[in-house]
């Protein structure tokens, strides 16, 4: 993976001492709270609803073992003994005092971390796809071009001040594993005809209180074109998109009101005008590449007779299997995903042990690497199929083997009115709903691939517009309530739920929920057609009467 | 009827202002306002403390009265008052079960 040069680390060192300048000058009243909180935003530094919160950027969802152990210390010196991994591939602190917060940021620099360009009307933290570098669908790792986007964006003079924040997804995979399509600017990694590596670039995604599913912009930019085709493309934002309603000040509102090929042509025109200005050099590409370079893999066989046998020996650990294992690039190797979503712990959730045991078993038998995902999990890229079972059993006994991913317990959920400023009503406590009265493993794999996606708020950070099955709480006279949508999904085949009707008070929320997966049980064609695709094919109609008929 | 609260600016704790302008993190000891010139020396009081940098983002909330015990309105401020109600062992909450 990437590791700081002197310019980097430098940048970093200097934000610290900076910002431990801002917060004395803001303790001793040289600074008011109103001048100070761009600062700390700037840094990743929240105040939230019982304390502040920092949070800490993941670049791409890639980080070390000795990351994680730093992430580790912060949660038990600084905060209170756990950490948040988010939908952003970031981990928020809930905790953290103001008069400790330049300490941790001197800490986690030690380790090249920061809370920079996670908050803010910047480009943010690229993420990407927590498989990049391993997985067998993918035409390239994706991170050197991300940690590309990442040098570039930092601190960029004149996309620091955008009309609002502005991120980016990158992906290499045919399975879109980083839902580039609700992103500002998403980025498919495609080879063209001769076999050279380019981008199609996808704009104007996301979702808050105006989802839109980002439309494609240019099917092929080449490699050397990359920053000047990007700068070309927020130049136009920066200058024409809306700073007089922070409501329609992203580039989703820009592109949809002016039109995909008014902003195309706009593009196009700047392009060719800067063209060459930041051209990528070969040199440097394969420079940012090395770093990125496969690890030392064993030459294995393909299959693993101990693995097998275990399979064969151990329910619990078929079950860790049947979800959580994906298929690696590098024979006899898989990636492992370890599950946040554990019954009682909210999604995303980790406690600093927990986290000092992944550091410890990504180093190893994961050749030193770990992935924080979009869905708010984990992921171990590199494990021998031999070691699988060992890792299995360390993680069953930290309260990390829950064997859900994909499944409808392995829920994103928003940290909701718990903890969130912005928030309208709990997500966290109707995750565990759902979670416990689908405890039952055989009932979730009878059901199948089902993604329940809840936000506590608006903005959507619980990603509802694309869940297969979507919550989005509200606040309705001063009560919380909760409104269903069917039908979304984040992938290559990305689409909005839509809404089913009325909302649902809170203790009839699960119900409803079951409902619509007891009538998607009763309509499928067979266990091959998963929740989305039945979706598709009946509509809103028979969900929508089972849910209210008997109202 | 209500109190004032805002968050305390070194450590974000929540915290309500109290009769003598003091701050306290127990909502059952903060100061009730019930008519206009009440909630206008609550918020003269949470100014000053702004102004001297004890607290950040003071505002008044409304609560209801249970015996004598002030009760948020709204449930935001019932899980400010107590912390997040996943976590039972963290916020307020814990502190109040310490011996």
């Amino acid at each position: 993976m990437y590791r700081y040069d002197e310019f980097d680390q430098a940048a970093v060192n200097e934000r610290v001492a900076q910002f431990r300048g801002q917060v004395a000058r803001r303790l001793q009243g040289q600074i008011t709270e109103d001048q100070f909180k761009p600062l700390r935003l700037m840094n990743g530094l929240y105040l939230q609803l019982h304390a502040y919160m920092l949070r800490v950027a993941i670049p791409y969802g890639t980080l070390s073992a000795r990351q994680m152990h730093m992430l580790a210390h912060v949660a038990r010196k600084y905060d209170k003994g756990y950490g948040h991994f988010t939908t952003r591939q970031n981990i928020q602190y809930n905790w953290p005092r103001l008069v400790d917060t330049p300490d941790i940021l001197a800490d986690l620099a030690t380790v090249e971390m920061h809370g920079i360009q996670t908050s803010g009307n910047c480009i943010r933290n690229v993420t990407s796809d927590p498989f990049a570098g391993v997985a067998k669908d993918e035409i390239e790792d994706p991170r050197p071009w991300c940690e590309i986007f990442r040098q570039w964006s930092t601190f960029h003079p004149e996309f620091s001040y955008l009309p609002r924040k502005f991120k980016i997804a990158v992906t290499a995979a045919e399975h879109d594993r980083a839902a580039i399509k609700l992103h500002d600017i998403g980025i498919r990694v495609v080879k063209n005809a001769e076999g050279e590596t380019g981008f199609e670039f996808w704009v104007g995604g996301g979702m808050g209180r105006t989802p839109i599913i980002a439309k494609k912009l240019k099917d092929f930019v080449a490699k050397a074109d990359l920053l000047d085709y990007a700068t070309a493309c927020l130049r136009v934002y920066n200058e024409l998109g809306r700073r007089d309603n922070i409501y329609k000040a992203r580039i989703k509102i820009l592109i949809h009101e002016m039109g995909l090929a008014k902003y195309a042509e706009l593009v196009e025109a700047e392009f060719q005008r800067i063209r060459g200005t930041v051209a990528l050099p070969d040199a440097e590409i394969a420079r940012i590449q090395a770093y990125f370079a496969p690890p030392a893999y064993e030459s294995l066989p393909a299959t693993s007779t101990a693995f097998e046998a275990k399979k064969f020996e151990d329910r619990g650990f078929r079950d860790f299997v049947r979800t959580n294992l994906h298929p690696h690039k590098v024979p006899g190797y898989a990636i492992v995903s370890i599950s946040l979503k554990a019954p009682g712990v909210a999604p995303g959730d980790i406690s600093a042990d927990q986290m000092d045991l992944v550091a410890d078993l990504a180093e190893t038998y994961s050749l030193g690497e770990l992935r924080a995902t979009h869905e708010q999990n984990l992921v171990l890229p590199n494990v021998k199929l031999d070691d699988v079972y060992t890792v299995w059993q360390q993680l069953r006994d930290a309260g990390l083997g829950t064997a859900n991913i994909g499944l409808l317990s392995d829920i994103i959920c928003c940290p909701g009115l718990d903890y969130c400023d912005l928030a309208n009503a709990r997500s966290i406590p109707l995750a565990k709903e759902i979670q416990d009265r689908f405890a039952d493993l055989e009932r979730q794999h009878k059901v199948g691939e089902l993604k329940i996606k809840m936000s506590g708020c608006i903005n959507a950070c619980g990603h509802h517009h694309v869940g297969h099955i979507g919550v989005l709480g509200v606040d309705k006279h001063g009560k919380e309530l909760y409104q269903l949508q069917l039908g979304g999904s984040a992938t290559e085949d990305a689409s909005l739920g839509d809404l089913t009707g009325a909302g649902f008070p809170p203790e009839k929320l699960v119900d409803a929920v079951e409902t619509v997966i007891e009538t998607y049980l009763r309509l499928r064609t067979g266990e091959a057609e998963a929740f989305l695709d039945c979706y598709r094919r009946v509509g809103m109609a028979p969900f929508k009467a089972a849910l209210y008929e008997a109202r | 009827m209500k109190v004032l609260t805002a968050n305390r600016l070194a450590d974000g704790a929540v915290v309500y202002l109290a009769v003598g302008s003091s701050w306290v993190g127990d909502l059952a000891h903060a100061a009730l306002a019930d008519t206009p010139e009440a909630e206008a020396a609550l918020t003269a009081a949470a100014a000053a403390a702004v102004k001297a940098r004890l607290v950040v983002g003071a505002y008044l909330m409304p609560v209801v009265l249970e015996g004598d015990v002030p009760r948020p309105v709204s449930v935001r401020e019932r899980i400010r008052a107590a912390g997040p109600s996943n976590r039972t062992d963290l916020g307020k909450q814990a502190e109040a079960t310490l011996p």
